[in-house]
């Protein structure tokens, strides 16, 4: 064919119409719920009928008029057996004529992977030159009123996001995006130095410092001193250094609460606890990206759990993607380099079933949300062949504005490796992805000079990932590790490469030429190209003689190396852009010279009666039980868990489905890191978000009991483990928030020391608000404990599904009257009661003995009692393996004093807990193993498949097969 | 006795040779682990070599398509050497993804023996089915539209490859994709298939009947789960063998289910058997 004047050509690819194309039957299905259920009249399609999808790929460039271009084109971009292709117009469907035709793509700047992946492709095959963008035409076909208000509406919520694409109507092809300008340079001044405080402020607003009055005080004045003006690079990479994000100043700053002088939280609760401990299996706490402990004599294991809650509100699925990508990378720069082989991930959002007329404008609605989250993590956690095994997930309304999205990641890395240090001399090098505008505060950047005028600038607060370009780092990177071939390595993560030089060269200096950074696309600034926060990029010290072989590995891989500079001995950070300078800051400025923050914090211990739920005593315990199974904090998270690809890397021992229909909710999961060794890795974690307005001490004692009781279900010992803290709270000025903090903080010293299991790695991440109508919606106190820990024989473990007819039923632990903030009241509305609480010195000795008997192959299934108390833990492990069981209430133990009524003692979410599968055999030897500790046999497995509750008396109080129970339990979650 | 080399082949984005090659060191093989590129480079890049195997992953992301690139890039530069190495009694092998590559190439089924060879592919949709043969089959998406990672019960409805000549009838080993439907071009190559026994594994229920979702997970014409070309010296499936290879893997533990040589191990075993006694 000919190409035309502008040498472009549009390829449109589609489904061939004998072949169903699911994607484009659940567009529909989506559609005509939308209509349904939201019923704006903007936004409703009445009369359509089929929604086709068309993937394009808008082919430009001189490459194209190359003998053969367009053949290879054809074979490379559809499948001939599945897939029709036409690149001389429109494809023709069967339903003829569309009644509307938009175009999606997305905005320019925008990382755009598949269309990269296309030209690298092309390229391999001789046909450089050509440039690959890809979008997406959707046909609507149907009889009804297609105006373009209402098309635009429909897609805008259905197959596009606004945020990151353009939505474009039809029928005509879209003209290609313009060309970005170039960049010139230009040294930009900010006149800091006669500022006042009213001036400092503005200068803060337009540069979105996001830093406080003293803190620009302390800048002014530092320049003051210099007798210069800061340059645009100087100001902005203080802030960055200086953030909440990077350096933590809520959790280090000193605190006054209630008369009380706390000089650094984090100091003296969560890293006390670890100082306290000092346990010698730590190997790296609190000073990497991850936190380390020993695995064998040989290898570490580093753990580091982030959160990315902004990004995932506003573009679920590159935010999500982003924050697994994100966290890989901190392991990947933990020590000289961790190999990944587990991710966790734990989201919080609000109830799916909400009404869309009830959502805050400027919000997606939490279906959309989890849709997108879980499909950002499922793309980038999946093509890194790392398996997504553990996680969870809450529901609560305050979420709606602002989702929590945890990302965790561990990797294994020789003993040897965990220490890193650059030295002088050494080049400073950047692997991986190109720099855009990505991560950058469109905004910011638009409102003052600092970028040359740019269309490119609109959509580029928003990350999308390339995680074949994060497989590639890290293959090469791995390889380079194990040839000694650099002397330190970390991620670029928050600030880019002004945080990831900033660190390495701490106490060195660095220097760095900032127009040696490979660029995505022309026209980004010097303080861009340094603040840019691209995705899949790692920043290594490597000695000049290494830089050969370097390049061959990550030629083999795909990689690009970018020799910046190097690093010096005059602590000092300076930066050029073609020789110009634009950074020169004393190292210790820049990481010392923040001034500590003082803070205020009160706690007021709230006044909560018990609740009085409306059905009382009189309640059907069937009925109750079914409807708690099916809450969606508690329902069967299969849906997600199956997106994951959980066995990737063939280490998986005890997987997050268990039971006889690989169905059931496991505890803990262990997977085994090198496959030569029978050793195991435990991972699980606690939260509970509702317990937080409550209490936050008791709920975050309450979090790290539940992820050891999770440990213990499979078999390790909580003195053999190991805690990350992850944070997320309101804002930190408010003293109350700060209170909360406080409490919460002081529960997680509390727990560690008495449960022998150090903190070794955190994050926080505050000012978690939604402003709505003058209204400011706080999230719950959010605290997710983690922990891991290590096996020495991974084959111990048992999974939680009962395993056979006959068998004695333990329950281990006090059950207490502790309804407060539990499920069962959550499932009434009622807000209040007695929080559960840990008895700190008897938990750590149950939880170990609970270890113990996993270890010596005393139970043949073991199941920790959470959300729903004893109720769900049943009904759990019952439907898991398929079979019956009968208990009677009146053999549970309850300490003296404590009398329960039914619904108390079936729903009571009191901790230290779990129920174990014994075999008639082995009863004896577990009573004696616990001769000293609270345990009591309730009941029996049963062969018929019915969950059998009975009184004191004999009575049968709850009776339920357990088909019923599954199926509550498998109401689906969206 | 001489070790059984066998190539475990990467590219950006494959994810599975680490334990792919664990599983075939267990079964007494001599694995290696080399990037395409590095084969490519290499003059005779399969000497010495019994069998080749594309394990699972995300080759290039799948971004056009599941395997489709790494497909492109074998049959510019790479397809001789293996098919030299199939004519001389070699061994291809290819796991997931790798099945999808395999597909993509054509060496999947292959010409199919009482089947007329294919013409161009038409590419219309508004056209109908065509006669073509090859590319005859092909993976696509699953029918939920989405990634799923689940055990699978699988038939071994014929014993051409030497992988599957000492299986029982029936194995158990997990599936994790989502391109993996198996779909012909017309109704006929099915049955050419079949007929020349090319169909070597079939999605099953536990009770070894071919039956809907979830047992076929990905609503596969035909139940098939797997293929060989007409010799059986190459073959190809969507579950992962690998990961039934040790027995800590099997995903319900306790019921006597961890045993000693787990289906995915028997299946390399198999083959590192056949080709040793050189069948």
């Amino acid at each position: 064919m000919h190409l035309n004047a502008s040498r472009r050509v549009l390829v449109e690819v589609a489904n061939h119409p004998r072949f169903p194309d699911p994607h484009a039957e659940e567009a529909l299905q989506e559609a005509l719920q939308e209509a349904l259920q939201e019923a704006p009249a903007s936004g409703r399609l009445p009369g359509l009928t089929a929604i086709r999808l068309v993937r394009t790929y808008d082919l430009s460039g001189a490459g194209l008029e190359r003998e053969g271009a367009l053949d290879t084109a054809r074979s490379l971009l559809a499948d001939p057996v599945v897939e029709a292709l036409s690149l001389e117009g429109p494809l023709r469907f069967p339903e003829g004529d569309p009644a509307a035709v938009v175009w999606i793509r997305f905005h320019p700047g925008v990382m755009d992977p598949v269309g990269l992946s296309a030209e690298g492709a092309l390229k391999r095959r001789g046909y450089e030159g050509i440039r690959v963008v890809t979008g997406q035409k959707v046909l609507l076909y149907g009889a009804g009123s297609f105006e373009a208000d209402r098309v635009r509406s429909l897609v805008a919520r259905t197959l596009a996001n606004p945020v990151v694409e353009e939505i474009l109507l039809g029928p005509e092809i879209p003209p290609p995006h313009k060309a970005p300008t170039p960049y010139r340079f230009q040294r930009v001044e900010v006149d800091l130095l006669g500022a006042d405080n009213a001036r400092l402020e503005a200068i803060n607003q337009a540069y979105q410092c996001s830093l406080n009055r003293v803190e620009m005080a302390a800048i002014r004045d530092f320049f003051k001193a210099e007798n210069r003006a800061p340059t645009d690079v100087e100001l902005l990479t203080l802030a960055q250094t200086w953030s909440e994000h990077c350096k933590h100043k809520t959790f280090r700053s000193c605190i006054e609460m209630d008369g009380e002088v706390i000089d650094g939280l984090l100091q003296s609760t969560v890293f006390q606890a670890t100082r306290t401990l000092n346990r010698p299996d730590c190997l790296s706490v609190f000073k990497d990206n991850a936190g380390v402990i020993a695995f064998d004599d040989d290898h570490g294991i580093a753990f580091k759990v982030e959160t990315h809650n902004h990004p995932s509100a506003i573009e679920p699925y590159g935010g999500a993607g982003t924050g697994i990508g994100g966290v890989i990378r901190d392991v990947l720069g933990t020590g000289l380099g961790a190999r990944p082989f587990l991710n966790t991930d734990v989201f919080c959002f609000a109830p799916t079933d909400m009404d869309p007329a009830d959502l805050p404008r400027g919000t997606l609605h939490p279906r959309t949300l989890l849709r997108g989250v879980v499909a950002g993590v499922r793309d980038y956690g999946n093509r890194m062949g790392i398996p997504t095994a553990s996680g969870a997930l809450y529901f609560e309304k305050r979420y709606v504005g602002n989702p929590v999205v945890y990302c965790g990641c561990l990797g294994i890395l020789p003993r040897s490796m965990v220490e890193k240090a650059a030295r002088p001399g050494d080049r400073v090098v950047s692997i991986g992805g190109r720099t855009g505008r990505d991560g950058i505060g469109g905004a910011t950047f638009s409102s003052v000079q600092l970028t040359s005028e740019s269309e490119v600038v609109s959509a580029t607060s928003v990350q999308i990932g390339n995680p074949i370009m994060e497989k590639r780092v890290m293959e090469g990177l791995l390889r380079a590790r194990d040839e000694g071939l650099y002397h330190a390595v970390t991620d670029c993560g928050a600030g880019g490469l002004s945080s990831a030089v900033g660190e390495m060269g701490e106490d060195l200096g660095a220097r760095v030429e900032l127009s040696e950074v490979p660029l995505k696309y022309p026209g980004l600034s010097a303080a861009e190209i340094w603040l840019s926060e691209a995705q899949e990029r790692m920043v290594l010290a490597v000695a000049p003689g290494n830089m050969p072989r370097l390049h061959a590995i990550m030629d083999l891989e795909g990689v690009e190396v970018s020799d910046l500079g190097h690093f010096t001995d005059d602590k000092r950070l300076r930066l050029t852009y073609e020789g110009q300078e634009v950074c020169d800051l004393p190292m210790a400025f820049l990481h010392d010279g923040a001034p500590s923050v003082r803070r205020k914090a009160t706690w007021t211990q709230p006044e909560v009666p018990e609740p009085v739920i409306p059905e009382g005593e009189d309640m059907d315990l069937n009925k109750v039980l079914c409807r708690v199974l099916a809450m969606p904090d508690i329902a069967s998270k299969e849906w997600v868990i199956r997106q994951y690809d959980h066995e990737v890397q063939g280490g998986s021992v005890v997987k997050p489905l268990q039971g006889t229909a690989c169905e059931g909710p496991g505890d803990g999961v262990v997977v085994r890191p090198l496959l030569s060794s029978p050793r195991g890795v435990a991972v699980a974690s606690g939260m509970n978000p509702h317990q937080g307005d409550l209490d936050p001490y008791h709920m975050a004692v309450n979090a790290v009991d539940e992820a050891l009781r999770n440990l213990a279900a499979v078999g390790c010992p909580p003195d053999r483990a190991a805690l990350l803290d992850n944070f997320t709270w309101g804002n930190p000025d408010r003293p109350e928030v700060l209170g909360a903090l406080v409490r919460a903080s002081r529960g997680c010293h509390d727990a560690a020391v008495a449960f022998g299991a150090p903190f070794v790695s955190g994050k926080d991440s505050l000012n978690n608000e939604f402003a709505h109508e003058g209204e400011t919606i706080t999230i719950p106190c959010t605290l997710l404990i983690s922990a891991m820990g290590v096996l020495d024989d991974a084959s111990v473990a048992v999974t939680l599904d009962l395993k056979g007819p006959g068998n004695r039923l333990y329950l281990a632990g006090w059950t207490r009257c502790e309804l407060g903030a539990s499920h069962l009241h959550l499932l009434h509305g009622a807000a209040g009661g007695r929080i559960p609480r840990v008895d700190l010195n008897r938990a750590p000795v149950l939880l170990d003995r609970a270890a113990s008997t996993v270890r010596q192959g005393l139970a043949l299934s073991a199941h920790d009692l959470s959300e729903g108390g004893l109720a769900v833990a049943l009904a759990e492990m019952a439907f898991s393996g398929g079979m019956g069981v009968e208990v009677d209430l009146d053999r549970i133990p309850v300490p003296e004093g404590e009398a329960l009524r039914p619904h108390e003692a079936l729903f009571s979410e009191s901790p230290t807990r779990l129920l174990f599968e014994v075999s008639e055999t082995k009863a004896e030897a577990l009573e004696a193993h616990w001769a000293d500790l609270p345990l009591a046999c309730i009941g029996t497995t049963r062969e018929a498949e019915i969950l059998i509750v009975r009184d004191g008396k004999g009575k049968s109080i709850l009776e339920a097969p357990i088909t019923d129970l599954k199926k509550a339990w498998q109401t689906p979650l969206i | 006795m001489s070790r059984i080399r066998a190539l475990v082949l990467r590219a950006a984005g494959t994810n599975c040779e680490h334990e792919t090659a664990h599983a075939l060191e267990a079964a007494g093989a001599a694995p290696a682990i080399l990037h395409l590129k590095e084969i490519q480079a290499a003059p005779d890049p399969l000497d010495e070599a019994a069998m080749v195997v594309f394990p699972g992953g995300f080759s290039y992301g799948d971004d056009l398509g599941a395997g489709r690139i790494q497909a492109e890039e074998i049959r510019a530069t790479f397809l001789e050497p293996l098919q030299a190495l199939v004519r001389r009694g070699g061994l291809v092998l290819g796991i997931c993804n790798g099945f999808q590559v395999l597909v993509k190439l054509g060496l999947l089924p292959g010409p199919i023996p009482g089947q007329k060879p294919g013409q161009k592919p038409d590419q219309k949709p508004d056209s109908g089915p065509t006669e073509s043969s090859n590319p005859s089959v092909s993976l696509t998406w699953n029918n939920s539209g989405r990634y799923e990672d689940r055990w699978v019960h699988l038939e071994v409805s014929a014993r051409k490859s030497p992988f599957l000549a000492a299986l029982s009838e029936r194995i158990h080993l997990p599936v994790a994709h989502a391109e993996g439907k198996f779909v012909v071009r017309t109704p006929a190559i099915l049955a050419g298939l079949e007929a020349g026994g090319q169909v070597a594994l079939r999605y099953v229920d536990p009770e070894g009947n071919p039956a809907g979702f979830p047992w076929n997970p990905n609503g596969s014409t035909g139940h098939v789960a797997g293929i060989t070309d007409a010799t059986g010296r190459i073959l190809g499936l969507m579950p992962h063998p690998e990961r039934n290879a040790a027995p800590l893997h099997h995903p319900s533990p306790g019921r006597g289910n961890r045993r000693e040589r787990p289906d995915g191990l028997a299946f390399f075993m198999s083959a590192v058997d056949s080709l040793r006694r050189g069948l």
